[in-house]
């Protein structure tokens, strides 16, 4: 009963008080909301610390077996972060006060890191689009195209591109240049393709998602979906 | 000043390690992944304790009285609980603070999402039929929901509708292309703007 | 002709690499500027904070890390320099923990330009876990999750934040957004209590928003590094948004004649077969 019904009942509870509570604010419903919404936010930071266990006795479990400087590397991180980070707080009164050694360690070590990991995205999405981007079909070819044509007209260059077809279909048709010259066709074109077409396609995916989403909160609440408490 | 250039010098060999996976996979790159992994690690658990149990515990436990105070016992209790998750045997008890959680979520979600969402969404997809652009979005909206319904076969004006939904949904993930090779772009040039502004000081 | 292109058509992934980080790298050395275009989304955005009157609030939601530093930095800072200039009140807080450092930082170098005080014309509340959870819970008291800023000194002691109960006392929320952090205010913060919204978000995630804009559920969309040049052209300081945006142009015309050459290649060969 505790293990399998228990926490059906608290998901029931918790979800409908939070649904009865957007009709009546008022008390006791709003207070106990309130107080539900603060727990879940003290309860969520604990969560954090689940993911810790896991890796540290994945990588100490490797350590032990044969010495891999990898996991060495990762463990003495770990622990070189924790000492800074308690020792800026109890010297600076918070860890994040600038001139504080964790901030140090945040600013060249974090940033970098995280920056530089997903600066390789460039290349690799330069290189997908060399390699894999082909107008197969009708349907890649419109997506080819209207990458384009939103590529060229979120960028400066774009502006350059537009004023030299204004320039060649000046000279085509015989129209003054200067009545053309300012329109900028790809940033016109591309804010009419991001504010209709791309617009009512998300607008269209999100209806179904936010359905969906909303069956499932409504199969977790009612305790119909328990996959949560399998383990 | 001397922290300065060493954190400068640091954080360009670890930039440099990372870019050298473009060579092919090394030492040195999975030596920097290595330590961004462990420094994220200890980050979350001063972040847990400087911005969630010190605050919202510890301190309000002091600074509390009466009913405010002691009740604060019970998400302590519900946060340790959570961790009984580390051992297979009492694994089961974290289902409890998880039940919380979870319907904590699912019932701000479905108000959110019918109020946040649905409402005002359909609501801005009702538009008069007096343009051509107000003619296509509303076009586009219901021609992609119809791609999505897979109850009933496409035929007739169902696979009309549906195959002017894929139309609409390609120009969609075009343009996500589009700004995402933006996006992906900018992080490089931030990381090649560190590199020739802050280290080599060329610009 | 044919043979070239076929050729063309297999280049070394390498070779892709330092053509990609050449054109990145030049057009910085060389220090090209490009005139920036302003689109609608932006003046929107920029317009609602200009219209607000000195003492106004402005509650900036630091939804990123520092893996989107290079797009939503410069956007904060030129966003920061905008309130400042305009003698707006700045509250600054983090849903996304690794995020909140950057805050921090580009608030000290901001409020250094324009000699302004922390607690009396911005403070830093910090981060708490469970985003949902407190987007609602502030809508009520604000202090029921912010008790005191991320050093611990109670937020009642700060002048201004003594009147700011919740959404209410605040004229705008910016969120900057990195993720789907953004669709969590508009439908918690924005629906529910009906807080004025504008959007700072990565190239990825700007797309996204767009819906929002169209139904007025945001006021103002300020997308990727383009957006940030866009909203630097507005407040008349460039930054490095504006800075990289030359480079930017040129690798998307980069990106464009890898992905023709491609097809090139693809339908040669798919002919030779």
């Amino acid at each position: 009963m505790i293990r399998h019904q228990l926490p059906l009942i608290i998901t029931f509870f918790t979800g409908m008080l939070l649904i009865i509570t957007f009709f009546i604010p008022h008390k006791p419903f709003g207070d106990l909301e309130q107080r539900f919404l603060i727990w879940y936010s003290i309860i969520s930071g604990f969560t954090v610390l689940l993911g810790l266990d896991s890796l540290v006795r994945y990588h100490l479990s490797k350590l032990k077996k044969e010495f891999n400087i990898h996991s060495f590397i990762l463990i003495l991180s770990l622990f070189l972060t924790l000492i800074l980070g308690f020792y800026s707080w109890f010297k600076f009164k918070t860890p994040f006060a600038l001139n504080s050694p964790f901030m140090f360690l945040y600013t060249y070590v974090i940033i970098p890191l995280q920056a530089t990991m997903f600066a390789l995205l460039a290349f690799f999405i330069a290189s997908a689009a060399y390699r894999a981007f082909r107008a197969r079909t009708f349907e890649a070819t419109l997506l080819l195209i209207a990458a384009t044509v939103v590529m060229l007209g979120r960028v400066p260059i774009g502006g350059y591109i537009s004023k030299g077809i204004a320039y060649f279909i000046s000279f085509l048709f015989k129209i003054p240049y200067e009545k053309i010259s300012e329109i900028q066709i790809f940033a016109i074109v591309s804010d009419w393709i991001m504010n209709i077409p791309q617009n009512a396609a998300k607008r269209g995916i999100f209806i179904g998602t936010a359905l969906g989403g909303i069956a499932m909160s409504i199969r977790i609440i009612l305790g119909i979906e328990r996959t949560y408490i399998t383990k | 000043m001397i922290l300065n250039i060493i954190g400068t010098w640091l954080a360009a060999t670890l930039t440099l390690a990372i870019f050298s996976f473009l060579y092919k996979d090394n030492p040195f790159y999975k030596l920097a992944e290595h330590i961004y992994v462990g420094v994220s690690a200890g980050f979350w658990v001063i972040y847990v304790w400087s911005f969630d149990i010190k605050p919202m515990l510890i301190d309000r436990f002091i600074s509390e009285t009466g009913i405010e105070k002691w009740i604060l016992i019970i998400p302590a209790i519900l946060g340790v609980l959570m961790l009984t998750r580390w051992f297979p045997r009492t694994a089961w008890i974290s289902r409890i603070p998880l039940a919380f959680t979870i319907g904590i979520g699912a019932g701000l979600g479905v108000t959110a999402s019918i109020q946040g969402f649905l409402i005002p969404q359909i609501g801005a997809t009702l538009l008069p039929l007096t343009n051509i652009n107000n003619i296509l979005l509303v076009i586009g909206v219901i021609s992609t929901i119809i791609y999505f319904y897979f109850s009933k076969e496409f035929k007739g004006s169902l696979k009309l509708f549906s195959r002017l939904g894929i139309i609409f949904i390609m120009i969609a993930f075009g343009a996500s292309f589009g700004y995402t090779v933006m996006a992906r772009i900018s992080l490089l040039i931030g990381r090649i703007y560190f590199l020739l502004h802050n280290l080599l000081g060329i610009i | 002709m044919r043979e070239f292109l076929t050729k063309l058509a297999t280049i070394d992934r390498r070779i892709i690499y330092l053509l990609t980080f050449l054109v990145v790298c030049l057009p910085m050395i060389f220090k090209m500027i490009m005139p920036i275009r302003v689109s609608e989304e932006v003046k929107m955005a920029f317009k609602e904070i200009d219209n607000l009157k000195p003492g106004s609030i402005v509650m900036i939601s630091i939804d990123y890390d520092a893996a989107s530093e290079p797009e939503l930095q410069p956007m904060l800072i030129a966003i920061l320099r905008h309130c400042f200039s305009k003698d707006i009140k700045v509250i600054l807080l983090g849903q996304w923990a690794l995020g909140l450092p950057l805050g921090e930082m580009a608030l000290n170098q901001v409020a250094k330009e324009y000699n302004k005080k922390y607690g009396e014309d911005y403070v830093n509340l910090g981060y708490r876990p469970g985003y949902t959870a407190l987007m609602v819970g502030i809508g009520k008291e604000l202090r029921d999750f912010f008790p005191t800023d991320y050093k611990g000194i109670p937020i009642d002691s700060f002048p201004f934040m003594r009147k700011v109960r919740n959404y209410q006392q605040i004229d705008i929320l910016v969120g900057l957004e990195a993720g789907a952090t953004g669709d969590a205010w508009v439908q918690f913060a924005g629906a529910r209590f009906n807080q004025k919204i504008i959007l700072g978000t990565t190239g990825v995630v700007a797309p996204d928003m767009f819906p929002y804009l169209q139904a007025k559920q945001i006021v103002g969309l300020i997308g990727g590094l383009q957006g940030a040049a866009e909203y630097e052209t507005l407040i008349k300081k460039a930054g490095s948004a504006i800075l990289g945006m030359p480079a930017q142009s040129f690798v998307h015309l980069l990106i464009i004649i890898f992905i023709i050459i491609g097809n090139i290649g693809y339908f040669i060969l798919r002919r030779k077969r």
